[in-house]
């Protein structure tokens, strides 16, 4: 045996991204996930929680429990800890607008369960700037969020030494189409931006602030490519170094070390054929975890049916035996770094960091990060990569296994019985939410509430740190809806860029797209007018990446396109489509409340007598709810498996000839 | 051809007047629409709304300006401080289509920043469709419709050139939002190829500095009396993010509007401007053999102007003519 045996690495830490129904549901699944092994919690919160709403406010209907846990004070964030003593434990929260809310809320209950909050252990994602870009959860303008975000930093930093305040994620900037230069880029570009803002705040004293810096920590995605995304990862730590050291003045070597967490893809996991999608994480993970010098921190895997609706409790813990079972029975973790020296993967990291550095210059020359996000030049550019993916999907340069390529399939056993291969949320767990927040309402003291909402006021208006009002607010029984509601009053509401205003990409051009071209010329001559669409983002979901797809391939098809950005009311998207006149309304919804969503547009539709307009739906589906919702009226339905989007879009020309009486199929 | 349903044109016209919502969707798709009976439709439609030039009524305000100069964010700041006020407001925005495809990513951020829930806010986007740089013929009779709904009806486009004159031969009061630290604005002033706008606004002032100086560059580039006569063109400063500066221009706005009623001239300048639109309409329908049939442009122009007819008569009428020329000529 080498010596290296003997000196085994320590794996990384093991996380499983979950959370669903309520705060009680979720802890019996935290805790059965740490019996079986996993070595730290992971939070997904619901859409309300992370967009600072109640669960009984309107918009929250039909997403209360769906895609994480509902946090609305105290008493859920206790439930969700009981019994996990948080002293011991290491928590990653992926909260971002609400970040300093949550944050205040653990301390609150390590208060309670007799913790030194100095004690605490973990991470807040709290990186409001790529939400901007990718997934949507941001509430207020960019200034004062990045003030928010400053703020927890310096709070921990100063009280909590061993916390992650902020976890800069590059993970969904790839989901939404970064290339990995870009993906370097922004990246690190946002990281900049941050502790700029840190530092122009004059919260932390000169001597603390290479503190800070050692802080910050990232969270990365890895895709297919797993030998460039192991360059990536390279290219990350030395860029790390440099830049900490060139603009900090960073001396000591652990302080600038490039610590992350991953997620692997899920933005290439399939819908077609899914138990491809196992070897694609296991590959995934290889990338983050072959490079002894660019290791992960943390991983969670995402589980194989993710592309198909919510995974149910195996499905995860099949995701966290695939890291045991590199981290245990492979002698990976017995050897130094694998891949020093190599000259194929030293020239990979020196392009991208190449490439990265050039990217980084344009973000500069644009303002900097927080401008470009108001500016909208970053969100074009990634907007541009994915239609390119798309592109290429399409054209079958890119091969997707199962989806553009060896689609013929036998059977899959996994995805038959009754439950599909998916789990459903409990239709219960919304209304006992509501009726358990109401109750805890009833318990507190008014005045005490109403003073704590108003130091909270103040804070947010004389720039004082929000965390210590937030975490009395957290003690006394606020809501996640008050808190947030303060906030809006003082900073204000945003929308952010759609990106969607690009020029054609490259190759866009094919005789498929011709074909949808002249039938839908045909079709607006025959109706007299262009043929408009209108497509909608209703509820808190922000993974816009479908529609803005849509957006742009209707473009390019000579639709007239109506496009507004995420999270819009039901009545928003009614009243677009009248006032508009449009031919058709084609709604994108990921988060799983389609059922509610498309129960409350068809309402909204007929109270404003805009009837007759063909509705049709996108996002994660289950061909159960498909059925249901072809039922209530709908003309389509779409799945992650339709990838040729020309296709969708003569279906859709299809649909508009049926609704005016026109020859369908002509 | 099929006749159109006088009656329910007629219920149209009346929904219309009332403020129908859902009407004037549907009054706006049948302006749209090209197809000949819808035409014939639409140009009933036309005659029956009532709402003339000679009644004083809604005020039509154009904005044009450079992309990039906040345009949208300073309509939905207009917006608010018009509702403020009790005013009902519908807005044409007209955005460019691709010359390849014909298609065209319509509404922005405008929509959005205005309540949904405002019955009181009314967005139509219109696609320019590959009009030779002018604003398309569908925005004259869109805006009529929408004038007889709504207290105050903009049309927003990115203009300089020839989108910025239709909108400035459309509109009772044209407003130019210039971007801040970029010269062209003054050059396009002085160089004639702006049409003097009413009211010439800054917006971003609260870029400080590089408005200041672009905001005095426009003041003394600017004759300061417009050519209408009687009106001293303001160049105000605004900053839509902030809201400063809106409720001058929305007073600015209503100050224009007061003078062009208390001097009567609200209606002269409507049928004049009309008229233009009137030919606009014919020309795209009928081509330039129509308008020579008709006894070539000048004559048309001249003869609308002088007569006391309600001009969407006149255009009805002039289309009757031409279809019973062409008829003639066929058969």
């Amino acid at each position: 045996m080498s010596q290296d045996t003997e000196k085994r690495d320590r794996p990384w830490l093991m996380r499983t991204y979950s959370g669903h129904s309520s705060a009680k549901a979720s802890n019996e699944l935290y805790r059965t996930n740490l019996s079986r092994g996993q070595t730290g919690l992971s939070v997904a919160f619901d859409l309300p929680t992370q967009t600072g709403y109640d669960s009984d406010h309107p918009l929250a209907r039909g997403e209360v429990g769906k895609v994480g846990v509902p946090i609305n004070h105290i008493g859920d964030m206790e439930a969700l800890f009981d019994q996990i003593p948080l002293g011991q434990m290491n928590t990653s929260m992926t909260i971002n607008a609400t970040a300093p809310w949550l944050l205040a809320l653990y301390v609150a209950v390590a208060e309670r369960q007799g913790v030194d909050p100095a004690q605490l252990q973990g991470t807040t994602q709290n990186d409001v700037l790529k939400e901007y870009l990718s997934r949507g959860t941001y509430i207020f303008p960019p200034a004062p969020s990045v003030r928010l975000t400053t703020d927890l930093i310096a709070y921990t930093v100063q009280n909590i030494p061993k916390w992650n305040p902020t976890n800069i994620c590059s993970y969904h900037l790839q989901e939404a189409g970064a290339t990995p230069t870009q993906e370097l880029a922004y990246a690190l570009s946002t990281a900049t931006a941050i502790l700029d803002a840190v530092q122009a705040s004059g919260q932390i004293p000169p001597d603390r602030f290479t503190d800070v810096v050692g802080r910050i920590s990232f969270f990365v995605n890895a895709g297919i490519r797993f030998v460039e995304e192991t360059c990536k990862l390279r290219a990350f730590g030395r860029m790390w170094d440099t830049l900490t050291r060139e603009r900090y003045g960073v001396t000591d070597e652990k302080q600038r070390r490039f610590r992350y967490g991953v997620q692997v893809n899920s933005l290439g996991l399939t819908e077609s054929q899914p138990e491809n999608n196992v070897q694609r994480i296991v590959l995934e993970m290889l990338s983050v975890t072959l490079s002894k010098n660019a290791r992960a921190r943390a991983i969670q895997l995402p589980a194989w049916n993710e592309a198909l609706g919510l995974p149910r409790p195996w499905d995860q813990q099949w995701a966290l035996r695939m890291q045991q079972v590199l981290a245990l029975e492979t002698d990976l973790l017995e050897y130094g770094d694998l891949l020093d020296g190599s000259p194929v993967v030293e020239a990979k990291v020196q392009a991208l960091i190449d490439g990265a550095h050039e990217e980084m210059a344009r973000v500069e020359a644009h303002g900097g990060m927080v401008a470009c996000i108001d500016n909208g030049y970053v969100k074009r550019e990634l907007v541009q990569s994915h239609t390119r993916r798309m592109r290429s999907i399409e054209s079958g340069d890119l091969k997707i296994v199962g989806v553009n390529c060896y689609q013929e399939s036998a059977e899959s056993p996994l995805t038959a019985g009754e439950e599909s291969g998916i789990m459903r949320v409990d239709e219960r767990a919304e209304r006992d939410q509501i009726a358990s927040l109401q109750a805890f309402r009833d318990t507190r003291d008014n005045s005490q509430v109403q003073q704590a909402l108003q130091a909270l006021r103040d804070a947010a208006s004389d720039g004082s740190n929000i965390m210590p009002p937030s975490i009395q607010c957290a003690r006394v029984g606020v809501t996640t809806g008050e808190w947030s509601e303060v906030l809006r009053e003082v900073f204000g509401e945003y929308r952010a860029p759609t990106g969607i205003d690009i020029s054609p990409v490259e190759g866009s051009d094919s005789d498929a797209l011709e074909g949808v071209r002249n039938r839908v010329r045909r079709t607006g001559e025959e109706l007299g007018r262009p043929l408009r669409l209108l497509i909608g983002k209703p509820g808190l979901d922000g993974h816009s990446n479908g529609a803005e797809q849509i957006a742009v391939k209707g473009r390019d098809a000579g639709f007239e396109i109506v496009y507004e950005g995420i999270r819009l009311t039901p009545a928003q998207i009614a009243r677009a489509a009248q006032e508009e006149g449009v031919h058709l309304i084609g709604l994108s919804v990921l988060s799983g409340s389609h059922l509610e969503l498309v129960e409350d547009i068809n309402r909204e539709l007929d109270r404003i007598g805009a009837t007759g307009i063909p509705l049709v739906i996108g996002g994660i589906i289950p061909e159960e709810d498909a059925r249901q919702l072809q039922q209530q009226g709908l003309k389509a339905v779409f799945t992650p498996k339709d990838v040729d989007m020309n296709t969708i879009m003569n279906t859709m020309v299809t649909i508009i000839r049926e609704a005016n009486g026109l020859e369908p199929a002509a | 051809m099929n006749a159109p349903d006088t009656d329910s044109t007629a219920a149209l016209a009346a929904a219309i007047a009332a403020a129908d919502r859902a009407a004037i969707a549907q009054a706006l798709n049948l302006l749209d629409d090209r197809r000949p009976v819808a035409r014939e439709q639409a140009a009933a439609l036309l005659g029956l709304l009532q709402r003339d030039q000679d009644r004083a009524g809604g005020h039509l305000i154009g904005i044009t300006g450079p992309p990039g100069a906040g345009k949208s964010t300073l309509s939905a700041a207009l917006i608010r401080v018009w509702r403020r006020r009790g005013l009902r407001v519908a807005v044409l925005a007209v955005d460019p289509s691709s010359p390849l495809s014909g298609g065209a990513l319509l509404g922005d951020r405008l929509r959005m920043q205005t309540s949904a829930e405002d019955d009181g806010v009314f967005v139509r986007s219109l696609s320019n469709r590959g009009q030779f740089g002018g604003l398309s013929a569908e925005v004259w009779p869109m805006s009529v419709v929408m004038l007889a709904g709504f207290d105050i009806v903009l049309i927003e486009t990115v203009g300089v050139g020839q989108r910025e004159v239709d909108v400035s031969r459309l509109c009772d009061t044209t407003c130019y939002v210039a971007q801040p630290g970029s010269g062209d604005s003054v050059q396009f002033l002085k160089a004639g190829i702006l049409e003097v706008p009413h009211i010439l606004v800054v917006n971003k002032a609260d870029m400080g500095a590089v408005a200041t100086r672009t905001l005095s560059e426009l003041s003394s580039a600017l004759k300061r009396t417009h050519p209408d006569g009687d009106w001293q063109v303001p160049v105000l400063a605004t900053s839509a993010a902030s809201d400063d500066g809106v409720e001058a221009l929305a007073d600015a706005l209503e100050q224009h509007y007061q003078l062009l009623l208390s001097q009567q001239r609200l209606s002269q300048r409507r049928r004049h401007y009309q008229s233009y639109w009137l030919h606009k309409r014919l020309l795209e329908e009928f081509g330039s053999f129509g308008i020579e049939r008709l006894g070539g442009e000048q004559q048309l122009l001249a003869q609308i102007e002088s007569q006391p007819m309600n001009l969407y008569h006149q255009y009805q009428t002039l289309r009757q003519r031409l279809y019973t020329a062409f008829h003639d000529i066929n058969s």
